[in-house]
């Protein structure tokens, strides 16, 4: 379960905030979206969240451990997909994924075994124990998910996942998100497009302008615009259509 | 640290350029240019000592006495250009002698006879034949000189107040050694270029590749994972180092050393002591490079300030070149200068202090250990990490 109070973000001392004032909550057994245009500071409260950036002031809590003192154990108990995904081209599939095992410190053996699960899971069989060099999106994005989760994280957080994928990967894609929840993961996606929210999250949280516009289930969003469809919703609570309409 | 260290190698040994650039060229480079120059200039020398010297001589009928000298001396008489001065210019003769009409007449009557040596002195790959020819017109100066001293019952010696001799102290050892002047330079190099690609590879490669931003996410400490890519950057430099050495003592085999009257003092024991020397050079040049690299956003970025840092072990084979002093203890204090004034001694054949050795691995390993901490720092400030934004 992930807390967040007030966070706040800026750079080039001061002169941009990225982030003005973001809460939320996310609780396990629930996918939450973070749903906002391009820029709106959703990757920077995610980069505060893995502890990649020092938030300016603010508190957050990750099933109640603190990010800023203890960033190892945060580490340990997430796994992210960030923005970028960079494999290691002249090692295959699975040394990419064995490499991240070995660093959480995991035994060869635990290793192998997750990996021959994960395998099956994002349905991997076919390019495992290649090298990664001219992989596709789809088969680099599940590289990247599989090596965040080879140390099976309660929690997950995936900064723009469908991110230059087609549809039926795409689609996989949502089904193993579902599959994560089911198990009583806590997963959180950051996206700019709102079919992905509507279609998988349980809860959304819209940021325009690094702060949290609205926050919600998508019926509570609903009623709260007073509008029949989300994409009236969104508009109406961003206050403006740029950016969503991808 | 150890799984950073083991996929940083592998990920490079699966590069067939690397490997080729790193630990094959890189170590053969060195001591392919520098026996082949020394060889080169040692042929070009005793070629033009011991080959027939040949002189053109303008006005050679003013001196029949000083031409048939030469020619008994060996030298071989060549008719005169049409313009002297120009044939030296366009390089066609190294000297020319030229004889005036006036020196007959000064022969004749006892003053010294004017003759003139044309050449270019500015061009050092003349020297030997200019003292050559010098040393001829002396022999014959002096032999004329002696022979009409003693026609007037005079001994010649009284011309000579002073009667130097010159002992040669130098060893066949430190005679090499002068030759080897750019060895450190040459070995000192290869752990430059050795840890070059690495040092890119594992910081600015990895932020090109933006797989840079995943792999901090892992909970390891971030001092951990610089550590464990200094760690193979420092291994390549090793590697490259140790291969440079041996490939060192394979190409001394191959130095014409007894044409050269001396010998090269490198085998398989002075490069190990050579290794040791160098070895906190090599963690001092990784360490080095893996700051400027990490500070570069792309690969080729990286490889721009390389070329500037590949100067740096230059400095001071430069300085020894312009000031061939004596090793001393302030000397070997100082990290670079201090590996290569001491492989300089060690291929002298000098016996060198164990505390030179002391100072030497201990003030460069102890920069190198500075900048390392650096490195290990670097990683805490998010503009180094993230590619955009």
């Amino acid at each position: 379960m992930i807390e967040a109070h007030n966070l706040r973000k800026t750079f080039n001392r001061g002169r941009v905030v990225a982030v003005d004032n973001v809460s939320f909550t996310a609780r396990d057994g629930e996918i939450t979206g973070l749903l906002g245009p391009n820029g709106a500071g959703k990757t920077t409260t995610l980069r505060m969240l893995y502890t990649l950036l020092r938030p300016d002031s603010g508190d957050m809590s990750i099933d109640g451990i603190n990010p800023q003192t203890q960033p190892l154990a945060i580490k340990q108990a997430m796994g992210v997909v960030p923005d970028s995904r960079g494999l290691y081209d002249r090692l295959t599939a699975r040394e990419n994924i064995r490499y991240y095992g070995r660093l959480h410190g995991l035994p060869r053996a635990v290793i192998n075994a997750r990996i021959d699960e994960l395998v099956g899971v994002l349905d991997m069989h076919d390019f495992i124990n290649r090298r990664t060099d001219g992989f596709s999106q789809g088969q680099r994005v599940k590289v990247a998910i599989a090596r965040a989760l080879i140390h099976d994280p309660r929690t997950i957080l995936l900064d723009e996942p469908t991110n230059g994928l087609d549809v039926m990967t795409t689609r996989a894609l949502r089904e193993f998100l579902r599959q994560l929840r089911q198990q009583g993961h806590c997963v959180v996606l950051s996206t700019h497009i709102m079919q992905e929210v509507a279609a998988l999250c349980d809860r959304i949280v819209i940021i325009s302008d690094g702060r949290v516009a609205a926050e919600g289930a998508a019926d509570e969003l609903l009623a709260r615009s007073g509008k029949s469809n989300l994409e009236d919703a969104f508009v109406k609570l961003i206050g403006s259509a740029e950016g969503l309409l991808a | 640290m150890m799984a950073v260290f083991i996929k940083e190698l592998l990920d490079n040994f699966r590069d067939r350029r690397v490997i080729l650039n790193t630990l094959v060229i890189g170590p053969m480079i060195g001591p392919v240019i520098f026996v082949v120059l020394i060889a080169f200039i040692a042929s070009q020398a005793t070629e033009r000592m011991e080959s027939t010297l040949k002189l053109p001589v303008a006005g050679a009928e003013h001196a029949p006495g000083l031409i048939s000298f030469l020619e008994r001396s060996g030298v071989d008489i060549q008719p005169p250009p049409d313009d002297p001065e120009e044939a030296i210019r366009r390089e066609d003769e190294e000297v020319i002698l030229r004889i005036g009409p006036d020196f007959a007449d000064a022969w004749e009557s006892g003053r010294p006879a004017p003759l003139e040596i044309i050449a270019d002195l500015s061009r050092r790959y003349t020297d030997t034949s200019i003292s050559r020819v010098r040393a001829y017109l002396n022999g014959y100066s002096q032999q004329i000189g002696q022979t009409r001293l003693q026609l007037r019952g005079v001994h010649p010696d009284i011309t000579r107040a002073l009667n130097p001799t010159i002992t040669d102290l130098s060893t066949p050892e430190s005679r090499g050694g002068m030759l080897l002047a750019f060895l450190p330079y040459f070995i000192l190099i290869t752990v430059f270029m050795g840890s070059m690609h690495m040092a890119i590879d594992t910081t600015a490669g990895e932020r090109e590749r933006k797989s840079l931003e995943p792999l901090l996410i892992n909970p390891l400490p971030r001092w951990q994972i610089m550590a464990g890519k200094l760690g193979a950057t420092t291994f390549f430099a090793l590697a490259t180092l140790a291969l440079a050495l041996v490939a060192f003592v394979i190409a001394m085999g191959f130095l014409p050393a007894a044409e050269l009257n001396m010998t090269l003092n490198l085998d398989f024991r002075i490069a190990a002591l050579a290794f040791v020397l160098v070895a906190p050079a090599a963690l001092l040049a990784a360490a080095l490079l893996t700051i400027l690299a990490s500070f570069a956003k792309s690969f080729r970025e990286a490889q721009s300030y390389m070329g500037l840092v590949v100067i740096i072990p230059m400095i001071p084979s430069f300085w020894i070149m312009v000031d061939p002093s004596r090793a001393e203890t302030w000397m070997t204090l100082v990290p670079l200068l201090s590996q290569s004034v001491l492989i300089l001694e060690l291929v002298r054949g000098e016996a060198i202090s164990l505390a030179w050795y002391g100072l030497s691995i201990a003030s460069t390993g102890l920069l190198a250990l500075l900048l390392a901490a650096i490195a290990g720092t670097l990683y805490n400030r998010p503009r180094l990490i993230f590619t955009s934004g």
